[in-house]
């Protein structure tokens, strides 16, 4: 039995797929998250930035667009402790530019053209996540 | 034409985010409880962008973009100490809140303040970072 969750994540994994295959078939280039937007926070991205901020102001507005258009209550469920949304935050912009890939880069585009590099990135980040999650319900006794 | 295929490939992402529900922080990090209740949503996306995205890998062969230039070149197999301090240190961010840079971004829109205040922690994450990995070089 397929539960409906997995279809929706199947078919949203497709989606982002595709968005993929467009920015790599089209723009000769990886679509990743962490480094389109982490090239104009450093300037290291800058000379081809109205590209990069096209794609951000799509990757924000289209999916905001479906859930008003939808009237459906979208929920990112987020911590209400701010304190750690501040260090995961920083963790996760820091991380993601050391590393220099996230879970798009390295993960689908990495893992789809069998990168060494991503492959391990991903295995790395998932048992790192994994561990803190396990840390977390045992201090928190829930998440 | 360039800048049009950027904001395709964008909204496929972002739609398909929310779509798949990695925007939901609940499902992300139900995917890295593997001791307790887990929730496989997350391989089900990544299968699911994997199948597209290895297709469009076999067509870069023998051929160019359609914007010209050139694809990227075959990947590194160099592995260094950046990969994995990174890479570590990525995981638990995203473990700690179940947010990563994609929807994060995706997420901006409806995900209220907590959203806003994980973008900019992000960003100043990502100011910091080559003075991190210049750090890392020299270590």
């Amino acid at each position: 039995m397929i539960e409906m969750d997995w279809i929706w994540g199947l078919i949203g994994g497709l989606t982002i797929g595709c968005g993929g295959a467009v920015y790599l078939l089209g723009n000769g280039r990886i679509m990743g998250a962490s480094g389109i937007i982490g090239g104009l926070v450093d300037g290291s991205g800058r000379h081809e930035w109205v590209d990069r901020v096209a794609f951000l102001a799509a990757l924000i507005i289209a999916p905001a667009l479906v859930v008003y258009a939808s009237g459906s209550v979208a929920q990112t469920n987020l911590t209400s402790n701010i304190f750690m949304v501040v260090v995961a935050g920083f963790l996760v912009g820091l991380g993601t530019r050391i590393g220099n890939g996230c879970t798009s880069g390295h993960g689908v585009c990495g893992i789809s053209r069998l990168s060494p590099r991503g492959i391990v990135a991903t295995l790395v980040y998932i048992a790192a996540g994994a561990l803190v999650v396990v840390v977390l319900r045992a201090i928190l006794g829930g998440l | 034409m360039r800048h049009l295929l950027s904001l395709v490939s964008g909204a496929l992402f972002g739609i398909g985010l929310y779509l798949s529900g990695m925007t939901n922080t609940d499902k992300v990090q139900g995917f890295l409880d593997f001791f307790g209740n887990w929730d496989p949503t997350l391989a089900f996306v990544m299968g699911g962008a994997i199948l597209p995205m290895a297709a469009a890998w076999a067509l870069t062969h023998g051929r160019k973009p359609l914007i010209g230039g050139n694809f990227p070149e075959r990947p590194e197999t160099k592995f260094d100490r950046k990969l994995v301090v990174g890479a570590i240190l990525f995981g638990m961010g995203w473990g700690l809140v179940g947010l990563c840079p994609g929807p994060a971004l995706a997420s901006l829109g409806f995900g209220g303040i907590g959203g806003l205040v994980f973008l900019a922690a992000m960003l100043a994450g990502m100011l910091v970072a080559p003075k991190a990995r210049q750090m890392l070089d020299r270590a």
